[in-house]
């Protein structure tokens, strides 16, 4: 078992309230952090090397130091709980079990930045999850932790949920403050970055649901000692969730640095491939993040173990390897149909694309089109090229991420799995005749395309 | 601070951006914008089009920049070197936004009223392909009626936001905007027929494309058919100063003075722009030159032409010969008078 750091408490029963959260040792980082100078709390979180969870692994404590104290005008926390990313549960999980952890983590951070009004903006469809938030930060409030003077520190702070209109690119730092503004979620161009110029023109720090849980901890015992949990740079532990073909799929908490291997076959964790069928591609960081092919799984291009973690899973660069992302860990047997799901991503940024600058609004409707042609058995030869040029003339030409969001997937999914490509355009009434949820396992038809290619 | 753009060092005051320096230096190095307007604020970083590539960050961090930078919002640094034309990235991302922009914009420019004078029409020209790789249907609207001054054609719109921008600085009052999201996203009022502000008239003015068109222009000629002249007129609203598009002596069209990047000098009211197309109204001040290689230059013969050849050859003429006969009537008689 590996140390267990947000989901050390959730299986108390009734840990939701605030009682119980209470009686096990809860709020205790708020009462320590408020006797700490804010500055040595920011400095913890330097130490502990802790980065961001929601995808882009970017060192929170750095984030925290960046945010312009000098300026005078309020600031702001923001905890971005807009997980909308097909493959990603985790906060979900974190907030709906223990919503009072994250409560916690708010206070402590809020505190650290000087921030006096915070928010939590959560995804529209977590509807159930924003009124157990509601209900927590009502009870924190009639428990004093919230509120004028905390626990006569002096120390003010107002934490409010902001419930969002469903869209996914919400869930981008600039586009959540245009939303939480008010406005339409469109991303703004940076600089200034939010730190500078962010909710209402003053310095805020956005962050997600799982940095801002693991703050108490941090606080609590030391920057040092979260940085002896996991490997290298990437400290601590991280939550995954689990979907796809495997015995247990699931939200897991593990400590960064165990194997690929240890963390799909273990009993612990994902329990094996399903029906042990063989393995086809992996997703290790949600649907944004390249896919890897069988032989890239367990091993990187350099033959190392390949290991949980930023660096590993990264393997210098989109080529050989992926990205840890947001943890979304989707696994794929031999019968998963790679160009339906391809198609299927698509689908989602095309319709999540915000429609702000062109080659995003355009250039994910035009892949769609293309990879719906593809998998319904209307493929031309040239298809196959002109996705891999539309895919990258997107990536890196757009305002935010969504459009490299986009693009990776399909590159990945070219890059290596382009017979399979080629299969849905060499045998279209193959394509039409079969059951849309079963795809043929390549290995039987692979002779066929040798064949016509040869 | 110093700022080098394809080589050419311009010296610029802090806060200038990259797109502003160029145009300073002028001529080729200035990366096209569709979406970014100088005289309305917070436009631009839409369309993507003047993207380039920062091969030197500034003096004190001499990175280059890893993605491609929107050369309208990205602030000079000292010792900055840029490069828009010598460089093969921006090349190519250009190339890629004119093939995204074009996607969904059908090239129907010989009945569009905009031709001519199409910012897009320009774009396509100089980095367009000569085919299309877009083999899906085009996304389409309904029409929808915005006012009785503004055509409104969405299957048009490139979303550059400058109406949007122009409806909330300059009108004060915005009943438009962008509903829906990615390639759905389209401009729409929020009651039909809701535009009718005395500074309307400049989002037609603003937009880069034919998607806004003037009402009482529509169709009535196309803009290398007319003549432009400056002229002013008292106006209690604005500066009065206008462009009047004449035909012979008939006012068909009154807009606003653009300049080389055509924005708008200054923006006009309504009343200048649809009500007064009398030429006793206006002071006509001379007639307004235009770019050398403008499409409405085509119609202009004042300058001295190169005498054409044309390369004939015997058999051709042999066979003209034979045509001419026939269209001379006096050898060849109608078939039918034949009959008769």
């Amino acid at each position: 078992m590996g140390q267990k750091i947000l989901f050390d408490k959730i299986h108390i029963p009734g840990i939701k309230t605030y009682d119980v959260y209470r009686e096990n040792g809860g709020y205790a980082s708020v009462e320590k952090a408020l006797k700490m100078n804010p500055d040595d709390i920011t400095e913890e979180v330097k130490t502990s090397g802790l980065r961001g969870r929601g995808g882009a692994g970017f060192p929170v404590g750095l984030k925290w130091s960046f945010i312009d104290k000098k300026s005078g005008n309020p600031r702001h926390l923001v905890c971005n709980a807009d997980e909308s990313e097909p493959g990603t549960f985790k906060d979900r999980y974190l907030m709906e079990y223990i919503p009072h952890l994250l409560i916690e983590g708010m206070i402590t951070s809020s505190f650290a930045l000087g921030a006096n009004l915070s928010y939590i903006y959560i995804r529209g469809e977590y509807m159930w999850v924003f009124k157990t938030l509601e209900r927590a930060i009502k009870e924190a409030y009639a428990a004093g932790w919230l509120g004028k003077n905390i626990k006569g520190s002096g120390y003010d702070l107002d934490l409010h949920v902001h419930c969002g209109g469903g869209a996914y690119i919400c869930g981008e730092e600039t586009a959540l403050i245009e939303s939480l503004e008010g406005k339409r979620g469109n991303p703004r161009i940076k600089p200034p970055f939010p730190a500078v110029k962010g909710l209402w023109q003053n310095p805020t720090v956005v962050n997600n649901v799982e940095s801002i849980a693991s703050v108490p901890w941090i606080v609590l015992n030391s920057g040092e000692d979260y940085a002896k949990i996991g490997l290298g740079r990437s400290t601590g532990t991280k939550l995954f969730s689990v979907s796809g073909h495997v015995k247990k799929p699931g939200v897991y908490e593990i400590e960064m640095g165990i194997t690929v291997d240890e963390f799909m076959n273990s009993d612990e964790y994902c329990g094996g491939m399903i029906d042990d069928r063989p393995l086809k591609g992996l997703i290790p960081g949600g649907s944004s993040v390249p896919i890897l092919p069988q032989h890239l799984i367990f091993k990187t291009a350099n033959g190392e173990d390949r290991l949980m973690t930023y660096e590993s899973l990264a393997d210098g660069g989109f080529a050989t390897g992926s990205s840890l992302g947001s943890g979304g860990f989707i696994v794929y047997n031999d019968t998963a149909c790679i160009v339906r799901n391809t198609w299927n991503f698509s689908r989602f940024y095309h319709h999540e694309s915000c429609g702000q600058c062109s080659p995003c609004r355009e250039g994910t409707g035009w892949m769609e089109k293309i990879l719906w042609r593809i998998e319904n058995g209307q493929g031309t030869e040239e298809d196959i090229d002109v996705l891999w040029s539309v895919q990258a003339k997107i990536e890196g030409n757009t305002i935010c991420p969504l459009g490299d969001a986009a693009a990776w997937p399909v590159a990945a999914a070219i890059r290596h799995f382009r017979e399979e490509f080629e299969y849905h355009i060499r045998f279209p009434e193959k394509i039409k005749n079969r059951d849309h949820f079963v795809n043929e396992p390549f290995e039987k038809v692979k002779h066929l395309v040798a064949k016509e290619t040869l | 601070m110093k700022v080098t753009i394809d080589g050419i060092e311009i010296e610029v005051e802090p806060g200038t951006t990259v797109l502003q320096a160029a145009r300073m230096i002028g001529g080729d190095v200035v990366p096209p914008a569709m979406c970014y307007y100088s005289k309305l604020k917070d436009t631009g970083g839409n369309c993507r089009a003047c993207l380039v590539e920062v091969s030197k960050g500034s003096e004190a961090d001499p990175r280059p920049m890893p993605k491609m930078m929107p050369s309208c919002k990205t602030g000079v640094m000292d010792g900055m070197e840029v490069k828009v034309k010598t460089s093969e990235r921006a090349l190519d991302a250009r190339k890629a936004v004119t093939e995204f922009l074009l996607i969904n914009h059908p090239l129907d420019c010989p009945v569009c009223d905009q031709a001519g004078e199409c910012d897009l029409q320009n774009l396509s020209f100089k980095h367009g392909l000569e085919k299309t790789r877009f083999k899906e249907e085009k996304r389409t609207f309904e029409p929808e009626n915005i006012g009785d001054k503004i055509q409104l054609h969405m299957n048009r719109c490139i979303l550059c936001y400058r109406c949007v921008h122009t409806a909330e600085q300059v009108c004060g009052s915005r009943n438009h905007g962008v509903l829906n999201r990615g390639d759905h996203a389209q401009i729409s009022t929020y009651i039909s027929a809701s535009i009718d502000h005395e500074m309307s008239g400049n989002m037609i003015d603003v937009c880069p494309v034919g998607a806004l068109t003037d009402k009482t222009f529509r169709f009535k000629s196309r803009v290398w058919f007319n003549k432009p002249f400056n002229a002013h007129r008292n106006c209690d609203k604005c500066c009065g100063k206008t462009t009047l598009w004449m035909f012979g002596n008939e006012i068909q069209r009154v807009t606003a003075r653009k300049d080389e990047y055509h924005e708008v000098e200054e923006f006009i009211c309504n009343e200048c722009r649809f009500d007064h197309k009398e030429v006793s109204d206006w002071v006509i001040e001379g007639p307004r030159k235009f770019e050398k290689f403008s499409v409405i230059n085509q119609n202009n013969y004042t300058r001295k032409m190169d005498t054409v050849k044309i390369a004939t050859e015997k058999q051709i003429l042999e066979g003209r010969e034979q045509d001419r006969k026939k269209i001379s009537m006096k050898e060849v008689p109608y078939k039918n008078t034949e009959n008769s």
